[in-house]
């Protein structure tokens, strides 16, 4: 199946061209086939290709295709890597990918740009493919930015509204600042190492002579910024809320489930450089916790549907990055899929509550919905559980990982734990205080909307009955080391991605912090359910506000940066470059013409005048010269 | 023999076309343009190597008729057939009065190109720049816009000092060759040996302010938002796909292997002017509200990029720099015929005034978001290999110094982002606008823009004939 590798992201891209070219002429259900068939043909490779993998005595693949940049010594070739790491994200991008396709043919059936959509649904896919499949930076890059183009087409697809098309703009804009870092860092191993293949890059880190700290730092600090961008951290997370102007299938395939993990398939990816590079990692466990418990603050009083999701999603990638940080790298990309699961089930979720609710995302006109969508609900309900770590769903198992691992990198002070809790618990209160408002208690919308409501049809729920059995079983492939020895999925990526230590634990310190955990979590829904019982809307005040407010964090920005950047550039437009280097240049015409005007006044055709002047002129040689004489 | 033919073609054909009127002109135009592409395309890719033409010419003032095309000038003239057949070709269906002569002016400019891209002799070398230039000249004052003749006025003033100034440089070269006086580039390029390096300093900006102008590196460069806005569609093609590369293929070729101490000497202050341009340029494209102004500050910030490399001593980075050259060439042609094709439906450039591109004529809103991206560098289009070249030579050409203009320029590729966008937002975005000619691509248009957006494709994707094309090219200038 290897030899076959190719077709993995040829496929979408045939589908891309498809449907691209023919947009305007191809029926819309023949769109929906070609775009959703290009990506089960992928799956089924991709599956072939996992099963070959997943063979004792396998070795890591390079399937070289072309020359791509070559020139001198510098020779960077188009090739593809196949091992545990990306024959694992092939199969989430395209298994998850083919069911949110399936979903959008129900979805975007009334759109008249749906055929525009399944090729730019495509051609993400492609960049996606092409990110995970990359044997080298460069080959990681292109997909990279080529995710983010897709997520700007995508998210400003809507393109009449103004709103919309500003926060694409946003979101590409934030990604580029990412990506200089990425950029900086990609040259740095090359100026350092002179290779950006992976292979060759990690033969380097590990036979080369010692290099100083600060190159291994430099370098690690700089692709962690390119991952800021890409998978929405502190400091430049604030573009994936406002990426929920998008349609919300892409929502649930771009900014949930593939796109945003880029980040953390990159620094897995790139493990042995963070192991060389303590203090960055260090920084980037401090990153994803804080980016974790600020995001879930916020979440605790949005009102907007997707908005919670949104930043749920930057609070989940937070924790994430907290297991890379401290180096359970395994245990970041296991919730790295567990999460595509019940994220993209609760985001399909929630586009088919929107549906039903004619186009309404605001919590505040929701409420009883469960009698109308079961299957909505039920689904629903699970993706729930599974993310407030509820023991049995699948975020029970990558979470309690995350959170065990942070105890047992430092069991002295247990800081990162605590505060892991802490996330964990308004993860539980935010989530069920959007089920209960969403489905229980009594309809507040108008009449029209209740009228409306249904539940939606089987293209939307097929996808969501098989996402809701994926965030059940999905955990197990991982269990915790107090129930079995072995850990399926840590010992598959273990030929691709070595953890820093075992994280070993007493049995029954595992036990007690798995039990905090669960009863935590239940602690907080039931807490959630009290404070939804009688909702109150009423305006927030001090704390709540500045939460509801988003911190201000997007304020601030505007503050420091956008404004004083386009008042700078007014003023170098207007005073530096009209007034000042211009004026310079036209002073420098408007001197030779004013001496020559001065000039011509001497061309007085007299010729008595002309000898009075030449006299003047001799008188002056010679006295000069008299002068010189002496 | 082919080579004179690629300057021939041109000059008759362009001497030809005053005689004619209205349809012939074209027809004349389209058909020399082909003819000349036709040629570059065999001296590029069939049976490529080294060919040269030699005629005497001046004996006694020891110049001869002497050309030679290599990898980089026959890339260039590549470009120069290209984009001077999309730019009559797309100019097809708008009125042009007295198109005899606007069509003759154009084909006379490409003469000289060709020329300056294959002369081998530093005389002949100055005759074709000026023989490109004078065409653009005319052009510009009968065809252009409300400011015209002022506009045209600077320009020519601005560019024709730096000319006598490169001329003066070149007879001082020339004088210096050992034994007799000769323009040769073969000789020249080994006169360094007798010039002492004080001599080399003030020889650099003599022969270098000329091509400054004409890139334009910071802050010679305020001719050229207002030539740009000023000029009609087909010239500024010519200008800012051409001419501009006409002063950095000059540096790579007349100054670099010419004077190189000189050169290492001011390499640093080029190179912080050149990444001030970058940054300057970007800041000001970004308040701009005239599509034309906006792509004319776009393009100082590109060549500031390519100019500050030019400096940098990096073999990767000279040949992004040829990479580069002709991917911007080509983008930016498609950048200008998007922005003819508005002004042309919209009768206007005013970004305010314009939106909705996309529902209106979905192909050139189509085109325009990809040309953009290009503009953008974004992988898998032509600009991204050679901006990442050009960002490997100027972080690897070693000192701390090069880290902070590598992330200073790396700001250009931010802001670069924030303006295109912008642009894009703007126009092709947001609500219907109403249009003078509601009507989208025409045929011609469509063919020029399938040229371009081909080639932004093809090479972002497969990069490797454009790499080998200037391969071995970059190595001789590298000390």
């Amino acid at each position: 199946m290897i030899h076959y590798i190719f077709l993995i992201p040829l496929l979408p891209l045939i589908g891309f061209l498809i449907n691209g070219i023919g947009w305007r002429t191809i029926p819309k259900n023949m769109g929906g086939i070609i775009g959703c068939g290009a990506i089960l043909g992928s799956f089924i490779v991709s599956l072939g290709v996992f099963f070959e993998v997943n063979t004792p005595g396998f070795h890591t693949q390079i399937i070289p295709l072309f020359d791509f940049i070559k020139s001198g010594k510098l020779n960077i070739p188009f090739e593809f890597q196949i091992d545990a790491l990306s024959s694992l994200f092939l199969l989430i991008i395209t298994g998850v990918g083919f069911l949110i396709h399936v979903y959008s043919t129900s979805y975007m059936h009334h759109d008249e740009g749906m055929v525009k959509y399944f090729s730019f649904l495509n051609l993400f896919v492609f960049f996606m493919l092409l990110l995970v499949l990359g044997a080298n930076y460069l080959i990681l890059f292109i997909g990279w930015e080529g995710v983010g183009l897709c997520s700007y087409l995508l998210i400003g697809f809507w393109f009449k509204n103004r709103d919309y098309t500003n926060a694409a703009k946003k979101a590409f804009i934030m990604n580029r600042i990412g990506d200089l870092g990425f950029l900086v860092g990609m040259l740095m191993i090359l100026y350092t190492f002179g290779t950006l293949s992976y292979q060759d890059f990690f033969k380097n880190l590990h036979d080369a002579p010692k290099l100083p700290a600060s190159t291994y730092n430099w370098i690690a600090i700089c692709l962690f910024i390119g991952a800021t961008g890409k998978s929405a951290q502190i400091p430049l997370y604030t573009w994936l809320p406002d990426a929920m102007a998008g349609p919300t299938p892409v929502s649930a395939l771009i900014h949930a489930a593939t796109m945003v993990t880029a980040g953390i398939y990159m620094i897995a990816r790139s493990c042995a450089l963070y192991e060389l590079a303590p203090l960055v990692s260090n920084i980037v466990a401090a990153i994803g916790l804080a980016t974790a418990i600020i995001a879930a603050t916020i979440a605790l009083k949005q009102y907007d549907i997707k908005k919670v999701l949104a930043y749920s999603t930057v609070s989940q990638l937070g924790f994430m990055f907290l297991a890379l940080g401290i180096g359970a790298y395994s245990t970041a990309v296991f919730h790295v899929m567990t999460h595509a699961f019940f994220k993209a089930l609760l985001f399909l979720g929630s586009g088919s509550v929107i549906h039903a609710m004619g186009g309404e995302q605001d919590l505040r006109k929701m409420g009883g919905l469960g009698k109308k969508m079961p299957i909505t609900k039920i689904t629903f309900l699970i993706g729930c559980l599974a993310i407030s770590g509820i023991p049995g769903f699948a975020g029970f198992f990558s979470k309690d990982e995350i959170l065990s691992r942070a105890f047992a990198s430092n069991p002295t002070s247990p800081y990162l734990f605590v505060m892991g809790i802490g996330a964990a618990m308004m993860t539980s209160f935010y989530m069920f205080r959007l089920y209960y408002l969403t489905f229980t208690g009594s309809f507040r919308g108008t009449h029209e909307q209740e009228h409306h409501l249904h539940e939606s049809p089987f293209a939307i729920t097929l996808p969501l009955i098989i996402l809701a059995v994926l965030s059940i079983v999905g955990g197990y492939v991982g269990l915790p080391g107090v129930i079995s020895e072995h850990h399926a999925l840590e010992s598959f990526l273990s030929t691709a991605i070595t953890n820093r230590s075992k994280f070993h634990l007493e049995e029954s310190t595992e036990w007690i912090l798995m039990t905090v955990s669960t009863l935590a979590a239940v602690f907080m829904i039931v807490y959630a359910y009290t404070a939804t019982k009688k909702p109150n809307f009423a305006p927030t005040t001090g704390l709540a506000k500045m939460m509801e407010n988003k911190w201000y964090v997007d304020e601030i920005y505007n503050a420091i940066i956008v404004k004083p950047l386009q008042s700078i550039s007014g003023l170098l437009d207007t005073w530096a470059d009209k007034k000042g280097i211009d004026g310079i240049v036209n002073g420098v015409g408007k001197t030779v013409k004013w001496g020559g005007d001065r000039m011509r006044v001497l061309q007085t055709g007299q010729v008595g005048f002309y000898i009075f002047i030449m006299v003047i002129g001799m008188i002056a040689l010679f006295s000069i010269s008299f002068l010189l004489v002496k | 023999m082919i080579l004179i033919f690629l300057i021939l073609i041109p000059l008759l054909t362009g001497i030809f076309s005053f005689a004619l009127k209205g349809d012939n002109a074209k027809v004349l135009a389209i058909l020399s343009t082909v003819a000349t592409l036709g040629g570059t395309a065999h001296v590029c890719f069939l049976n490529f190597g080294i060919r040269t033409f030699n005629m005497p010419w001046i004996p006694v003032m020891g110049t001869q008729f002497s050309l030679r095309a290599d990898g980089m000038s026959s890339m260039l003239c590549l470009l120069t057939g290209i984009v001077t057949l999309v730019a009559i070709l797309t100019n097809l269906n708008k009125p042009v009065e007295k198109s005899g002569a606007f069509y003759g002016f154009m084909l006379l400019s490409q003469a000289g190109l060709m020329g300056v891209f294959l002369a081998n002799d530093a005389l002949l070398f100055y005759v074709f720049w000026e023989l490109a230039l004078i065409p653009v000249y005319f052009l510009c004052s009968q065809w252009g816009g409300e400011k015209r003749i002022a506009v045209t006025f600077k320009f020519f003033i601005y560019t024709f000092v730096g000319s006598l100034m490169l001329l003066a440089g070149l007879i001082y070269l020339a004088s210096k060759v050992p034994g007799h006086i000769s323009y040769a580039w073969a000789d020249i390029v080994q006169v360094h040996k007798n010039l002492s390096l004080g001599e080399q300093q003030w020889l650099f900006w003599l022969i270098f302010i000329a091509f400054a102008i004409k890139m334009p590196l910071f802050p010679f460069h305020t001719w050229q938002p207002d030539t740009y806005e000023q000029s009609p569609t087909p010239v500024t093609i010519i200008l800012s796909a051409l001419m501009v590369k006409m002063g950095l293929f000059a540096v790579l070729r007349w100054l670099v292997p010419v004077l190189p101490e000189g050169v290492a000497f001011w390499s640093d202050t080029v190179i912080v002017l050149a990444i001030i341009g970058v940054v300057y340029a970007s800041c000001i494209a970004i308040v701009q509200t005239d599509m034309k102004r906006l792509v004319a500050y776009s393009s100082i910030a590109h060549m500031g990029l390519m100019i500050a490399v030019a400096f940098c001593n990096s073999e990767v980075g000279m040949h992004g720099i040829m990479v580069q050259m002709f991917n911007h060439g080509i983008n930016i042609t498609g950048m200008w015929v998007i922005i003819s094709i508005v002004e042309n439906r919209w009768g206007t450039r005013d970004m305010t005034k314009l939106g909705g591109m996309a529902s209106l004529a979905p192909k050139m809103a189509i085109a325009f978001v990809i040309i953009s991206l290009a503009n953008i560098a974004l992988p898998l289009t032509n600009g991204f290999v050679g901006e990442f070249m050009l960002f490997n030579g100027l972080f690897s050409s070693g000192g701390n110094n090069h880290i902070i203009f590598m992330v200073l320029a790396g700001l250009g590729v931010i802001l670069g982002a924030v303006y295109t966008l912008n642009m894009v937002q703007k126009t092709a975005y947001g609500n219907e606008t109403e249009m003078i000619i509601r009507k989208d691509i025409s045929l011609n248009e469509y063919v020029g823009l399938a040229v371009i957006i081909g080639i932004i494709l093809c090479f972002g994707f497969f990069p490797k004939p454009l790499l080998e094309l200037t391969s071995g090219m970059a190595s001789v200038l590298v000390k």
